[in-house]
């Protein structure tokens, strides 16, 4: 889940409200948020780094605020205030409008050669005209480019954002993609020009870049947008070009998004322009751009769609449990940014969904914007009638299945461990039981431990390859081997699962060789007639290698074709 | 035991004193050693109220070993002044008597002697005084006589810096006559016989008191693991609610039935290595019900059944990457799929409590496996307050009543809510658990009726067991560093109260 941190005190002056600490959470909570902690730059300072460190830092309070995974148009302040200050009924939601150059101009270009698409194929342009930057505004801005990045951007990997001052360069522009070797150019922050090789081992110690070099490290070609003079925008998704950089006093911005997944590509670009279009003289318009593809189509960007759906209240009430009036309910979408009219024919209402609200893909996202307006705990819970009969679970025909000899099965391995301890999935319980004696020598003896519980083998003739098989293991652990104590439980447990001795219907031992046990001290079980097992007192050398001092006997036994 | 011999002289003893004794007294008139009337103590103490005995200790100063030989034979130093003859002594000749060295020495700081080095035949030592008053000897004795409180603690301390005094703590009783005293002994029999109760004879007997402050024997028994017994509950809870149990026993799942059935993109940070566990033998899952996964890719590249998709490129490659399931959500999705092919549908609950992988960083409250509880409504017509209200009875179950519910967001569910309890210790409310409705994304693809709604919720094992049982570590819960003596002492689970 991101986190959005705001100013608290910047927060309010924009809402129009100042709240109490309980009272914001509590509306945070309403409208599925979380204010997930409270602090300043100079406690986490501290925290992070000691207080010396925090000397002259601000202690002006910040709100970290969690937002939902799919709500992209919260992730910054300019985002969190419109969506509340709707909620609150306080403010309209807005209409973002997509406009054609003002003196009546050519909209700025951006033409994508063929050698993109091997590497990055999609991109997207837009400009922002006359708009008004603060330190808070540019902040917040550069701000949002991190959070998309991170989340709907996936790091980098689908989209990357590129926003530059359109006064320092000039269309139309380029976006192509070369050699590392032919790309040079001063990058920001940087006082030379470096080749695209040189940057790439450059950025290898970079704390922030560094984590995106993989994207195209490997690639003949690195994507790379130029302008009509040759000058380098930016080579995604890596870094901007230092030339056309924006700053505090920048008026116009030109904003590219490059892609693997064009969709993502356009989402991000609606969430960057539809959240600072409100800072332009003319705020909530957005200058279009064309992008011309390698087969010379056409498309202009940014899309800022509106689409309408259209549904019945009494679809929302249904599903919610609720009996609220069309107009009602019309009103209560209204607030979560979904502009509802109550269209006339019969209780249909017809939901226009914006371009913020990308989330929003299926009727029941708009039935669960209703429930939220309407407060979630303010519907009536009631117990569904859905009758039914419990049933524990019965494994099946599962006994018939199982067949095989366990030593001929491999064990299943996991391809991105996290210690070396967890490289396979556990194909015996026996070394759990041993290693939670080890770690409890201090306890009295005898130790007597069992476990029962799923193993997990390979199986050719499952879907995914493998199965689970139930197993029950038992360990005695004391100053005598104490076979017959291990013995005693079979013949327990074999008791209790009705099974009587026997050499055919029922249960019997007989001397088996096995690396794990002592020698002439292992059993192999037979339950009617087919192995399930072993017992026996354990070889030395297990018993030292798991650091243990005492004899111990066992017993390992699969319990499927008992249950 | 002491004979009862000794036990009647020791009664007599006490009787004959009126505020009591001292047991070392007694021992010192019945001329036996102390530890022998200890143990007569006990065993008349044993008897009832025969006699009354407060343990008390005392200090006392003994002497060492040492000690009792200068007692005996005079101080090392005297010892070596004694040996001088007017003449005076060669050195190395004094230096051969067992006290030699030691009287020597303080024998010259004390100036009883002198050493003549210059002496012809070698270093010779001669008497300075006539005659010595030896004062160590003397202040022995008295301790001997038991009258060491005439010396002053200094000159104790000397004596016990030399080694030859030291100080001992004796514990004695201070006895007196109990409730029912008598100087003649009964033996109390410790426990009823069936010779006893044939005879009659129980009736004549004494019998000893039990001693009800002690501890009883420890059956011998075995101890379930404290989350065995909380996920008994859990089973309880879900069988009393008419829910049916699902076969959860696949912890290798395909990609494709932990995510993709789901409607959980592929590009979703779940899926990322950072949070899943990928197997690599054997990678990939080789069968999948062909047109349901035809429909599944639809619905994600294209959409359709009302959705607008996610419109990405879907690749099978992705779905059918084996992984450690993430959440049972993967049984649920099977089992569904199962229900959508039946001729009719019918309403079923399900729930399952197994585990799940996930690869989180490891702290004092999480690891990379857990036990996940999940349970599953499909019926037409349910409600997000259905959702509510069966949650309502599910924690009210728990002994939970308090709940409130935050709007949150899960790929496959819509609407989301986490659950939130009112936890009164901590005096807030924190969350227990997640729900949702199934997306119809999910639902509509496996061929499941348009009117059907699917409730679920989920919630950990190993927190609510964490909370019930006080552990703030899940390593000493979970896996092989559990501490058996926590397993050991544990007591039954009912999570009601």
């Amino acid at each position: 889940m991101p986190t959005v941190s705001v100013k608290r005190d910047l927060l309010f002056e924009a809402l129009g409200q100042k709240y109490t600490d309980e009272e914001f959470d509590e509306l945070c909570f309403e409208f599925g948020l979380e204010l997930d902690e409270i602090t300043s730059e100079k406690e986490i300072l501290i925290r992070e780094q000691g207080g010396e460190k925090a000397e002259g830092a601000s202690d002006v309070v910040l709100y970290k605020i969690d937002v939902p995974a799919n709500r992209y148009d919260l992730l910054c302040l300019e985002g969190l205030v419109r969506g509340l200050q709707v909620f609150k009924e306080k403010l309209e939601a807005p209409r973002y409008k997509r406009v054609s150059p003002a003196d009546g101009g050519e909209p700025q270009r951006l033409v994508i050669t063929e050698e993109t698409a091997s590497v990055r194929p999609h991109a997207v342009a837009a400009v922002l005209r006359n708009i008004t930057f603060t330190q808070e505004r540019y902040e917040s801005f550069i701000e949002l480019q991190e959070k998309l990045h991170q989340n709907i951007c996936r790091k980098r990997t689908l989209v990357a954002i590129g926003t530059h001052d359109l006064d320092t360069i000039s269309g139309p522009f380029t976006y192509t993609a070369k050699p590392p070797g032919e790309i040079r150019f001063k990058p920001l922050s940087q006082s030379r020009e470096y080749t695209a090789a040189e940057l790439m081992s450059l950025y290898k110690t970079d704390s922030h870049l560094r984590h995106y070099l993989h994207i195209i490290e490997n690639e003949p070609l690195y994507p790379i947008i130029y302008d009509s003079n040759g000058i380098v925008l930016s080579m995604p998704p890596i870094i901007n070009g230092d030339h056309s950089k924006i700053s505090l006093n920048t008026k116009n911005i030109f904003i590219e998004c490059t892609a693997t997944d064009l969709t993502k590509a356009k989402i991000t670009l609606d969430m960057v322009v539809t959240m600072f279009s409100v800072y332009c003289d003319e705020p909530f318009t957005v200058e279009e751009a064309e992008v011309v593809y390698p087969d010379g189509r056409l498309s202009v960007y940014p899309e800022l769609a509106y689409r309408t759906e259209t549904l019945s209240g009494d679809f929302i009430n249904k599903r919610v449990g609720i009996n609220e009036s069309a107009e009602s309910i019309a009103q209560l979408l209204t607030r979560m940014c979904l502009r509802s009219e109550v269209s006339g024919e019969g209780d249909l209402i017809q939901v226009e969904i914006p371009p913020t609200r990308a989330d929003v893909i299926h009727a029941c996202d708009i039935m669960e914007d209703a429930a939220i307006a309407y407060g979630f705990n303010n519907i009536v819970r009631s117990t569904p009638r859905t009758y039914t009969v419990a049933n524990q679970c019965s494994e099946e025909d599962i006994a018939d299945k199982l067949r095989k000899n366990i030593t001929e099965t491999r064990a299943v391995h996991i391809s991105n461990p996290k210690t070396a301890d967890f490289q396979v999935a556990r194909t015996s319980l026996l070394p759990g039981l041993l290693k939670t004696i080890a770690a409890n020598r201090k306890m009295p003896l005898p130790l007597k431990l069992f476990e029962i519980s799923d193993v997990v083998l390979k199986d050719e003739t499952k879907d995914v390859g493998a199965r689970n098989n139930r197993r029950l293991c038992a360990v005695y652990y004391n100053k005598s081997p104490g076979f017959e104590v291990i013995h005693g439980l079979l013949d327990r447990v074999m008791q209790l699962l009705d099974v009587k001795p026997g050499r055919n219907q029922g249960y019997h031992i007989q001397a088996a060789e096995d690396s794990t046990f002592f020698p002439g001290r292992c059993a192999e079980i037979f339950s009617c007639g087919k192995s399930i097992g072993h017992l026996g007192v354990l070889h030395p050398d297990v018993i030292s290698r798991f650091e243990l001092t005492m004899p111990c006997s066992a017993i390992d036994i699969d319990i499927e074709p008992f249950l | 035991m002491a004979d009862n011999g000794l036990l009647e002289s020791v009664l007599r003893l006490v009787e004959k004193v009126d505020g009591g004794t001292d047991s070392q007294d007694v021992a010192a008139d019945l001329g036996v050693d102390h530890q022998v009337i200890v143990g007569a103590v006990k065993s008349l103490q044993a008897l009832g109220e025969v006699i009354s005995a407060e343990q008390k200790s005392s200090r006392h100063w003994e002497l060492t070993g040492e000690g009792r030989e200068i007692a005996e034979q005079g101080s090392h130093e005297a010892r070596v002044f004694n040996a001088i003859p007017d003449e005076g002594l060669p050195q190395n000749q004094l230096m051969k008597m067992p006290s030699g060295k030691v009287g020597f020495s303080k024998a010259m700081s004390n100036k009883w002697i002198r050493l003549d080095k210059a002496h012809e035949g070698g270093p010779r030592v001669f008497k300075t005084v006539e005659a010595i008053e030896d004062t160590v000897r003397d202040k022995l004795q008295l301790v001997q006589k038991g009258q060491s409180a005439k010396l002053e603690d200094k000159e104790k301390n000397e004596l016990k810096k030399r080694k030859l005094l030291s100080e001992v703590t004796v514990k004695s009783y201070w006895i007196t006559k109990g409730s029912s005293f008598s100087t003649t002994i009964t033996k109390q029999e410790t426990e009823l016989t069936p010779e006893m109760i044939a005879s009659g004879s129980w009736k004549e007997k004494k019998f000893k008191p039990y001693n009800f402050e002690a501890m009883g024997v420890a059956p011998d028994c075995g101890h379930l693991h404290p989350l065995m017994k909380v996920r008994t509950q859990f089973r309880q809870i879900f069988l009393e609610m008419g829910f049916t149990e699902m076969p959860t026993n696949n912890f290798i799942e395909s990609s494709f039935w932990n995510f993709d059935s789901l409607f959980q993109p592929q590009q979703h940070p779940a899926r990322d290595q950072h949070d899943t566990f990928f197997i690599s033998d054997p990678a990939l899952a080789h069968e999948f019900p062909q047109d349901y996964l035809e429909r599944v890719k639809k619905v994600h590249s294209e959409g359709g059944y009302g959705s607008q998709g996610y419109k990405y490129d879907w690749k099978i490659e992705e779905a059918q990457k084996n992984l450690l399931r993430t959440h049972t959500t993967a049984v649920s999705a099977r089992m569904l799929y199962k229900l959508a092919q039946q001729e009719k549908f019918t309403p079923v609950k399900y729930f399952s409590i197994d585990r799940v992988f996930r690869n989180e960083t490891l702290d004092a409250t999480h690891l990379a496996e857990f036990h996940q509880i999940e349970g599953v409504v499909a019926d037409y017509g349910l409600t997000l307050g259905n959702l509510m209200g069966i949650l309502h009875q599910f924690f009210t179950k728990l002994g939970i009543t308090k709940l409130r519910f935050k709007p949150a967001y899960n790929p496959y569910t819509e609407p989301s809510m986490e659950v939130f309890s009112y936890h009164e210790g901590l005096k807030k409310w924190v969350e227990v658990g997640n729900s949702g409705v199934f997306r119809p994304e999910m639902l509509l693809p496996m061929g499941l009726p348009e009117g059907v709604s699917v409730i679920a919720w989920g919630l950990s094992l190993e927190r609510p067991t964490m909370i019930k049982y006080g552990i703030n570590n899940i390593r000493e819960l979970v896996g092989h560093k559990v501490n058996l003596q926590m397993v050991y002492d544990s007591p039954i689970c009912r999570l009601d109260s």
